[in-house]
């Protein structure tokens, strides 16, 4: 596929490598220790995994991974409001696919399905506001989590179910934002983070700005990066290349998708819609201002609100260290439930299910 | 959650319910995606698609920047 197969070309990585090696060597003689850098990205802790990239980067460089897969931050109160919709006899849960295995307190949404909730799958916002346009004797609820880049299409779905007067459309929401909880790894008293490579998509939407004065006040670089092997790979050379020049800037490597100040028309809905507003992440705890919720002229759709779930108290699985992977302090293999207790097809946290989860991706990938 | 597909736009309908909807290729397959959010794409284009929406128009000439990296690299080696 064009923009896809030209970027995962073996010969043009080896290249890549070779001059990631020779802009490293260069420090490594005063320096005792390795460049700690992280992938904000889920996705991108999938593609370093898959393609063996972070076993092939010199020794001089660690990457750990952060907390960019955005079921595992889901709030298990969030999880558990859906479980407990998806048991009402005139309610739809609609959720994206990786939803549906992540597990609540109790249980996941795949379990109240086989427990006779109805309870569908969807790729796009707008097919939940279809099936609520043509049930319309069913509450149809749609679970619209997610970073910045599926805030705009879930913000979308609102939008039009408003337009279309329709009164049995609505959201559950659980909507995070990035630069937030990148300022709090940095800030973090014990960080030992030394540059970030941020997000692609979620930068394609939000644009870059909000990154510059993270890194002037904790002296990080930060590059925006994309998803595929050359894209990594070009993103670590420029972050390698600042911490060796003592620089720390904002750089975009993803200049094809990637403009400064994002795609307006995405952020216009995503305003229109929602407003930033502190949020629990899971594993994590409360950041201020990370996330977005419903206006107030969109209450109505607030399925939080309207099925009055808004104060269901939720617990975590005791021995998952989720927390800790999320936030780059853990490696996967570091738990003692993983591969074990926890199994992708047995999973105690989100990690391990979503396609974007650090512990999915060892287990795949790293698993003797 | 965060994968976002290139597609080439191969068709753009008229606005229906204020929605501009169309019609993109990724490999072998065909889908009908949302290009509300990029109004500039015209067929022919490259789009990123992430949930069902288009969040980008791919810039074809940025699109060159790690191999024209890649070839400054090879003329700057002894």
């Amino acid at each position: 596929m064009k923009y896809l197969d030209e970027y995962r070309d073996a010969p043009a990585a080896e290249k890549l490598l070779r001059r990631i090696k020779a802009v490293v060597t260069c420090a490594s003689g005063r320096r005792a220790r390795p460049w700690v850098v992280m992938e904000v990205c889920g996705s991108q802790t999938h593609t370093f995994l898959r393609y063996g990239i972070d076993q092939m980067l010199p020794e001089e460089i660690t990457l750990v991974h952060g907390p960019g897969c955005p079921v595992c931050v889901t709030p298990v109160q969030a999880i558990d409001q859906a479980i407990a919709l998806a048991g009402r006899p005139e309610v739809t849960i609609v959720s994206y696919g990786d939803m549906l295995r992540v597990p609540g307190s109790e249980k996941d949404l795949l379990s109240a399905k086989a427990e006779g909730g109805d309870v569908r799958m969807v790729y796009s916002p707008l097919d939940a506001v279809k099936l609520a346009r043509q049930n319309p004797e069913r509450k149809v609820v749609f679970f619209a989590i997610g970073f910045e880049t599926t805030a705009p299409a879930n913000a979308m779905a609102v939008s039009l179910a408003r337009r279309e007067g329709l009164d049995n459309f609505f959201v559950l929401t659980s909507q995070l934002l990035v630069p937030p909880a990148v300022e709090m790894i940095a800030a973090s008293p014990d960080n030992r983070v030394q540059g970030f490579l941020a997000p692609g998509h979620v930068c394609t939407v939000a644009g870059y700005c909000e990154y510059e004065p993270i890194a002037r006040q904790h002296r990080v670089p930060i590059v925006v990066t994309g998803f595929e092997p050359l894209d990594l790979l070009q993103g670590v050379l420029m972050l390698v290349a600042q911490l060796e020049e003592g620089r720390h800037e904002v750089e975009n490597q993803y200049t094809r998708s990637v403009r400064r100040e994002g795609n307006r028309q995405a952020q216009a809905i995503m305003r229109e819609v929602f407003e930033v507003a502190d949020q629990k992440w899971r594993g994590i705890g409360l950041i201020p201002r990370s996330g977005l919720r419903l206006r107030e002229a969109y209450a109505r759709f607030d399925a939080a609100r309207v099925f009055g779930l808004q104060n269901l108290v939720s617990g975590e699985a005791g021995v998952c260290i989720s927390g800790l992977v999320l936030q780059g302090v853990k490696k996967p293999p570091e738990c003692p439930a993983f591969g074990t207790d926890c199994t992708p097809e047995r999973p105690l946290g989100a990690p391990m299910v979503s396609a974007e989860g650090a512990c999915a991706a060892y287990y795949a990938y790293r698993k003797a | 959650m965060c994968l976002g597909i290139p597609g080439e736009v191969l068709s753009i309908e008229e606005e229906t319910q204020g929605l501009r909807l169309g019609r993109a290729r990724f490999g072998g397959v065909v889908r009908e995606v949302s290009l509300d959010l990029v109004p500039d794409a015209q067929v022919g284009d490259y789009v990123v698609v992430h949930a069902g929406f288009a969040i980008s128009v791919i810039d074809a000439e940025e699109a060159q920047a790690v191999f024209r990296l890649l070839e400054e690299m090879e003329e700057a080696a002894p």
